[in-house]
């Protein structure tokens, strides 16, 4: 048991219908079963529109699951009510992609990192101050910020200041949604830092979620790929880079562009993710697979252990194995 | 404060919104000052100077009952300015109580409260307001009262729309998973971003409030003579119109420049407080 565990997690979104037409539906999160051990990072990495952001959203009780649970310590959250809520979202916090959109333009630096601190009456009010100071040196940022506004910020600072907001309640986990993508790649490289550190210094598990499998190389330790809402390959980092298994992984993995080019063509995945409204069958990866075959369009792969010696207790959901 | 400074400078862009401004300052000042400007008592008799045309002893001439016109203008301007802030007032608050709880939670209750909202806009607001006023007493109190009552829909709208998309922003979400209730969410986070609309919807609302209370004081329905109000010396304008045009051109030009002023600085606001307005100064 870790400290999170999802089990058949599921959220559908209800699609917008016509008159007389059947109810659509966009299956965002379609069965994902996954656990995050205490201090570990665990990486989710898929596409855009695989349903990262939206387990994301699922785990910090933003939205509520279609079907599924999803176990904070071994307590399902969907049951947390009062006390047990408030030492919840004491316990868990995110830190969302776009640090534009996600602090309220109307409250300075001090009212959005003082909040948390209040409602969970963590620290004194003589002692606020004090707090938030160290938290923002923490980010590294100076103590003059505190009266300013983020539109005053880059988007690096705000994320800086995003990162002292979910620190505030010294949480157990940390789930960072995309933490990197709106940034510079030169911001970028701060920002991890700053998690970095955070991983090696403290006790904190991570839900890291991210499109960029350079970033998440360096990151984590185990790492699950999603596809159209599913998880398709689940492994330890190591595993992961030295032989990743599923078609889908490994176009992945080529698609990085390279600092040294070995000369090898990069193998560029075509076409673009289905609408998870429509999702192929049989295995919703077969129509870019370049290695589709006989039941691939028929028969919907499960996520099972794989047999083979060299690649044990890792879990892929493909017919090659 | 220095959000402030950036509305103000995008104000004052447009001329005519600045000189909208003044003029609402100025007619601010003159009916909080009224007892020390205007040269009569607004209500005194003077049967010897009856309809006297606009002269040095009444700048603006007298009415059938010899009151100087001018103080009953000054005085008039109580009127309006009560009725036009209070009756907004109350129509801002409910607007804003009912669009929140609707744009906030969404789903059922938002289909009721918006439900109710149209069933108020199908009223024609004026017969209203006649109808209720009809059976009410005529006062000051209860025309602000009715014209807040029944004008707060635009507002509730306004909000609502404004909640339907701010509660989706990250900010919200990040604020959530911070454990902030659902009445702090609404009145600290949300509700601060959603009040631009709001403003300018008011400042609006404060003009269309002014003309309901001058044409319920023109038909006899609301500020009962001899209070002055525009809409009451407009009333003795009509009936002496062929022997006094000042008795109608005053209150009427009175009206007139108020609702325009409010109505240029509503439009001044509208841009200045577009809420784009903090990307552009990321930039």
């Amino acid at each position: 048991m870790g400290i999170i565990d999802v089990k058949e997690l599921r959220k559908y979104f209800p699609v917008k219908k016509r008159a007389f037409a059947k109810q659509d539906w966009l299956k965002a999160v379609d069965g994902v079963n996954f656990s995050i051990r205490e201090g570990a990072v665990f990486s989710l990495v898929g596409e855009s529109g695989s349903g990262k952001s939206t387990v994301a959203r699922l785990i910090l009780r933003l939205i509520t699951p279609t079907s599924g649970e999803i176990f904070f310590q071994g307590k399902d959250i969907q049951a947390l009510r009062g006390d047990s809520l408030r030492e919840f979202r004491k316990s868990a916090q995110i830190i969302f992609q776009d640090p534009f959109a996600s602090l309220n333009p109307r409250m300075t630096v001090f009212d959005t990192i003082s909040e948390p601190l209040k409602i969970h009456k963590l620290v004194k009010r003589s002692e606020l101050k004090d707090k938030v100071v160290s938290l923002l040196v923490s980010v590294g940022l100076q103590a003059d910020v505190l009266n300013r506004y983020p539109h005053e910020f880059s988007g690096g600072q705000r994320q800086r200041i995003c990162i002292a907001r979910a620190l505030a309640v010294s949480p157990k986990v940390i789930v960072a949604d995309e933490p990197l993508s709106a940034l510079d790649v030169s911001i970028q490289a701060q920002i991890l830092n700053i998690l970095q550190e955070l991983k090696s210094q403290s006790n904190i598990s991570f839900l890291f979620i991210s499109h960029e499998l350079r970033v998440v190389q360096y990151f984590s330790d185990e790492i699950a790929v999603m596809y159209l809402g599913k998880i398709v390959e689940y492994a330890k980092t190591e595993g992961l880079f030295n032989n990743p298994l599923h078609p889908y992984t490994i176009e992945l993995l080529s698609s990085a562009p390279k600092i040294k080019p070995d000369g090898k063509k990069r193998e560029i995945l075509k076409g673009d993710v289905p609408s998870p409204i429509d999702i192929p069958s049989g295995c919703p990866f077969h129509p870019r697979c370049p290695k589709r075959f006989e039941p691939c369009d028929k028969i919907v792969p499960v996520l099972k252990q794989v047999q083979n010696q060299e690649a044990k207790g890792r879990l892929v959901s493909c017919h090659l194995y | 404060m220095r959000l402030l400074k950036i509305i103000g400078k995008r104000f004052s862009r447009n001329r005519l919104s600045v000189i909208g401004a003044v003029t609402v300052l100025l007619l601010i000042t003159i009916s909080l000052l009224a007892p020390f400007i205007a040269p009569y008592d607004p209500t005194a008799i003077d049967v010897r100077h009856t309809l006297s045309p606009p002269s040095k002893t009444h700048l603006l001439g007298t009415d059938e009952l010899g009151r100087d016109l001018l103080s009953r203008i000054i005085w008039g301007s109580r009127v309006s300015l009560k009725v036009g802030f209070v009756a907004v007032g109350i129509a801002i608050v409910i607007g804003i109580i009912i669009g929140a709880i609707a744009g906030f939670y969404g789903g059922k209750v938002d289909a009721i409260l918006m439900r109710f909202v149209d069933i108020m806009l199908a009223f024609p607001t004026f017969f209203l307001i006649l109808a209720v006023i009809s059976i009410l007493e005529p006062n000051i109190f209860t025309i602000m009262a009715v014209i807040g009552i029944t004008s707060w829909m635009d507002v509730a709208r306004l909000v609502r729309a404004e909640f339907l998309s701010l509660k989706e922003r990250d900010f919200v979400g990040a604020a959530r998973a911070v454990g902030v209730s659902d009445t702090r969410l609404i009145f600290r986070h949300i509700l601060p971003n959603a009040l631009s609309p709001v403003f300018v919807a008011a400042t609006f609302g404060v003009a269309g409030a002014i003309l309901i209370e001058s044409g319920l004081s023109f038909l006899g329905l609301g500020v009962q003579p001899p209070d002055p109000s525009w809409g009451n010396i407009l009333t003795s304008g009509k009936d002496n119109i062929e022997v006094a045009w000042w008795l109608s051109l005053y209150p009427g030009l009175a009206i007139l420049i108020t609702v325009l002023s409010y109505n240029l600085v509503g439009e001044g606001l509208r841009d200045a407080l577009d809420p784009r307005i903090w990307e552009a100064e990321r930039r």
